[in-house]
């Protein structure tokens, strides 16, 4: 993928007011894959006890890298929305830790995408959660 | 046999409305989305009004999936939680100071979460409804609907499965 079209990509998803209210960054983005990262934050939090992540906060992660890795791909003409996504959660996310998650558009047809993704903390071993979606294909 | 005296309502109300409060405002990313919660009985329904930081499509003006993610699940952990608390609460097996004073049960971990995105989220207030189908010692299965003008026209729908906090029996 070139860089004008990454440069692209990066400022699309700052333009998303939701992503920058959650303090979501790209990575990186090739054809149909995509990386982001969430910054750990206390607002953020699902659990004030332990000061674990809340769960909402890791399927926003999650459906944006996805729908972005669907968007990536080299037969995708345009924008894209969620039909469907599942998320397993494996473990709690460290607190303090940020969460960087790795979105793969493994198939496409002309209307449909199907994206998987895996989330981690700094511990690359034993992943956070895992997610599995379908999406929309835009046509232009 | 002597009849139970029934509490007077505002007594009542008083102490399901400071369990309800404490379990929702405990948890920082429900004050994030700007979640509250309608209490009718033992009946909540989550509402979460329009902000443009919830937006995911500017050009659009469409909520973002993650957003309503982030909703559903809200409603289906505070709606389990606050099943799973009801009858201690009503029995008075819990004490109000405490939960007042920030001392809340442990609320569930999600296992696993499924969204259903039914039509785009407009720029309106969205509402949602939990249904715990199954609650058992260690887990419990929960189904969320969320519409917004309209009751009958869900534009999100989720189950989850959940993991739930060990009752300590002591």
């Amino acid at each position: 993928m070139d860089s004008a079209k990454i440069k692209m990509a990066e400022q699309f998803i700052n333009l998303v007011p939701h992503c920058k209210a959650l303090g979501m960054k790209l990575t990186l983005i090739e054809d149909g894959v995509a990386e982001m990262e969430l910054v750990y934050a206390d607002k953020l939090v699902g659990d004030p006890e332990t000061g674990v992540l809340h769960g909402g906060a890791i399927s926003a992660l999650m459906d944006t890298c996805c729908g972005t890795a669907a968007m990536s791909h080299p037969s995708s003409p345009a924008g894209t929305a969620t039909i469907d996504l599942r998320i397993d959660y494996m473990r709690a996310a460290t607190p303090g830790q940020n969460v960087t998650t790795r979105a793969e558009c493994y198939h496409i047809t002309r209307s449909v995408a199907f994206v998987r993704a895996t989330a981690y903390d700094d511990d690359r071993d034993r992943p956070v959660a895992t997610a599995t979606g379908a999406f929309t294909v835009e046509r232009k | 046999m002597a009849m139970k005296r029934l509490e007077p309502v505002q007594v009542v109300k008083q102490r399901r409305d400071a369990a309800l409060s404490a379990l929702v405002h405990g948890v920082p990313y429900v004050q994030f989305l700007g979640i509250e919660f309608d209490r009718r009985g033992d009946e909540l329904t989550a509402v979460m009004p329009f902000d443009q930081g919830l937006i995911g499509n500017p050009m659009l003006q469409a909520l973002h999936g993650g957003a309503i993610a982030g909703f559903l699940e809200v409603t289906a952990v505070i709606g389990l939680a606050w099943s799973a608390l009801w009858e201690d609460l009503e029995n008075g097996a819990l004490d109000i100071e405490d939960i007042s004073g920030g001392k809340m049960p442990r609320l569930p971990k999600t296992i696993d979460f499924n969204v259903d995105y039914l039509r785009s989220g407009l720029p309106r207030d969205s509402y949602a409804r939990a249904r715990v189908n199954r609650s058992g010692r260690r887990y419990a299965s929960v189904h969320v609907e969320a519409w917004q003008d309209q009751r009958a026209r869900l534009f999100a729908q989720a189950t989850g499965h959940f993991l739930m906090p060990p009752r300590d029996n002591g």
